[in-house]
């Protein structure tokens, strides 16, 4: 389980995040929603260890894992996919799936899982020669969550995947998102399109400026009054 | 499994191609004379050969890693330099350092060929090579700590004055001693010398070795492109912050391709020095570094056959076929009045103009040899059989 206790975040003198403490249970999907500027990314890139924090702790297993490099919290199973796709413009949808397992040296699972990602994105089998820069926004997507995977996570955290991308697109990526959780690998799933993610969720939060404001089942969230008026966009009765 | 029977086919290919042109350009430097008519070919292919090592390894930073450095003319003077010191026989010690009192008594050529002979000699002369190039890394290393925490502009106008910087302080008297001030270093193991001798048969080696430096050293850069660390090297160009979500240590790398590239940068001007028999800091200015980058970008940024063909078309032109235009004639044409000194570079510069405008991403693009080939051929066989499908 990944747990973070009481994470404080600041940017020069400006509290990003304010002591918030989150859960992420093994094997499920777990959402963090909020408006911009809430803290969301700023929560997910401390993770990941891109962003220093200057107190709480992270832990995954009961390893901490506040102020390791990025790679050692690659290697303990947490993977990130960026936020904006981020795919590696100039290299084929191969070399960006490469890339992604860079941390690996086991030549022959790394085969392994790229046929995988190939069975969950057969178009980026079809694509698989084409550089990164000339796929669709929807196929950039599944490139950037298809890399995540590469390092054969067994946390992957994502965000914004539905950012900029058509409705029946964002379809097909939440699809994808259940179904790589079904085959085992935990979720932290960063939305602003609350929806989407609640419908999904097993576990979700509600962050506002920092703090987390609440806490429940996606289904709970989804029913309850200031969050269907604050993120939902439904007016009270 | 298909698309490994085909990349081995096409390495093996590859490899042959070289292997073939290595075995050409010894016969051809046994069959040009001095005298020939065809020399201008050897000169241009020991020139381009050390231009295109300097290309390609410009392009392996500026190309493949996104770094743009503008020093390479202060570490390919480095290798000159090094190179130069380091095999200056001990009776051309005291002529070569005239004003100064030597302080480097090694010559590696000398050392290594009084011990074990003929096979030493090219050995130290190996070794020089070497050195040259990993002192241009130290160097690189060091002035790497600084400046590649800078991104783009910043980067350029760094490596820029570094390689300004260097000129100066080898030309400085007090470094005499070592450098010989601002006289020319001379009389060390160079190209025209180099010969292979075979019971009766003496083989002339001036062009084949700067040739075979230049093909080792690329192959080895290719080697290094394609493997994991290349790709991490074009991860960080396309996107730092991805790169570094992946786990690259952009630090660690930056630094590995700026080591790199300036190591063969090194070798490049230790190869320099062996074509010129000379080395002299004045030869390495900042020009030289435009001269280089013309030469990337005109092949290609991100393509080594580029970077290749870039060098070799431009040490052509401007050293053989565009001769004419500074000595009265050209092409059959007589006009002394308007092919005089300095004409040679309108010309040239008109036509790199007209080359960029119409190749608007170089020659190459960021493709290389085999694959443009390898797409030729099969437009070629699909012509072919539409046309039999026609009839």
């Amino acid at each position: 389980m990944l747990k973070i206790e009481n994470l404080q975040v600041a940017y020069g003198g400006i509290q990003a995040l304010r002591g918030i403490d989150l859960e992420v249970p093994d094997g499920k999907i777990v959402t963090l929603i909020g408006a911009n500027g809430a803290g969301k990314s700023t929560t997910l890139r401390t993770i990941s260890g891109l962003v220093k924090a200057h107190a709480g702790s992270i832990t995954y297993d009961g390893t901490e894992l506040l102020g390791k490099p990025i790679n050692a919290v690659l290697e303990a199973g947490i993977a990130q996919v960026p936020e904006g796709r981020r795919v590696f413009a100039n290299l084929s949808v191969l070399e960006n799936l490469r890339v992604g397992a860079y941390l690996r040296r086991d030549k022959a699972e790394i085969e392994k899982d790229l046929q995988w990602v190939y069975e969950l994105f057969p178009r980026l089998q079809e694509r698989s020669w084409q550089l990164a820069g000339t796929l669709s926004g929807g196929e950039q997507q599944m490139l950037a969550v298809g890399r995540g995977l590469m390092s054969r996570p067994k946390v992957l955290m994502m965000d914004e995947p539905s950012l900029g991308l058509a409705p029946l697109v964002v379809q097909g990526i939440f699809d994808i998102i259940r179904e790589i959780n079904r085959q085992g690998v935990t979720i932290l799933l960063i939305e602003q399109n609350a929806n989407m993610a609640l419908k999904i969720a097993d576990l979700a939060y509600v962050l506002e400026t920092g703090r987390i404001t609440m806490r429940g089942t996606g289904a709970e969230l989804l029913a309850d009054e200031s969050v269907k008026e604050a993120y939902l966009g439904k007016k009270k009765k | 499994m298909l698309d490994k029977q085909a990349e081995k086919r096409k390495n093996l290919i590859s490899l042959a191609a070289v292997l073939a042109f290595l075995a050409l350009v010894l016969v051809l430097d046994q069959v040009i004379k001095p005298t020939g008519k065809l020399y201008m070919l050897l000169t241009v292919l020991q020139k381009g050969s050390v231009y295109a090592l300097a290309a390609v390894s410009m392009n392996l930073l500026n190309g493949f890693t996104g770094l743009f450095s503008l020093g390479h003319a202060g570490f390919m003077l480095i290798g000159a330099y090094t190179y130069a010191i380091f095999s200056i026989p001990s009776d051309a010690r005291d002529s070569v350092y005239q004003y100064f009192d030597a302080a480097v008594r090694v010559s590696l050529p000398e050392t290594l060929g009084n011990a074990l002979g003929g096979f030493g000699t090219a050995l130290g002369v190996l070794l020089a090579v070497l050195l040259a190039g990993l002192v241009a890394a130290a160097f690189a290393y060091l002035i790497g700590l600084p400046v590649l925490r800078l991104k783009s502009d910043y980067l350029a106008i760094a490596t820029l004055g570094f390689a300004e910087i260097i000129r100066a302080i080898f030309q400085w008297k007090k470094l005499g001693p070592v450098t010989n001030g601002s006289n020319l270093l001379k009389n060390f193991a160079r190209c025209s010398t180099f010969k292979l001798e075979l019971g009766s048969v003496t083989l002339s080696l001036s062009t084949f070795v700067p040739v075979l430096i230049a093909t080792v050293c690329i192959t080895l850069i290719v080697l290094l492109v394609n493997s994991t660390y290349g790709r991490a090297f074009k991860a960080i160009r396309d996107d730092e912050v991805a790169a570094e979500a992946m786990g690259i240590n952009l630090a660690k790398h930056k630094m590995l391709a700026f080591c790199t590239s300036c190591f063969f940068a090194g070798v490049s001007g230790a190869t320099m020095a062996m074509v010129l028999s000379i080395a002299q800091a004045n030869n390495f200015k900042s020009a030289m570094t435009y001269e280089i980058l013309l030469m990337v970008v005109l092949g290609g940024i991100g393509s080594i056959s580029g970077s290749v063909i870039g060098a070799m078309l431009f040490i052509s032109a401007s050293e053989w076929w565009l001769r004419g235009l500074d000595s009265g004639s050209f092409l059959g044409i007589n006009a002394p009045t308007v092919f005089r000194n300095g004409f040679r570079l309108v010309v040239f510069s008109v036509i790199i103009m007209i080359v960029v405008l119409f190749f608007r991403k170089g020659i190459m693009g960021d493709r290389e040899l085999p694959e443009v080939l390898g797409g030729l051929f099969r437009r070629k066989e699909k012509k072919a059989k539409e046309a039999a499908d026609h009839e």
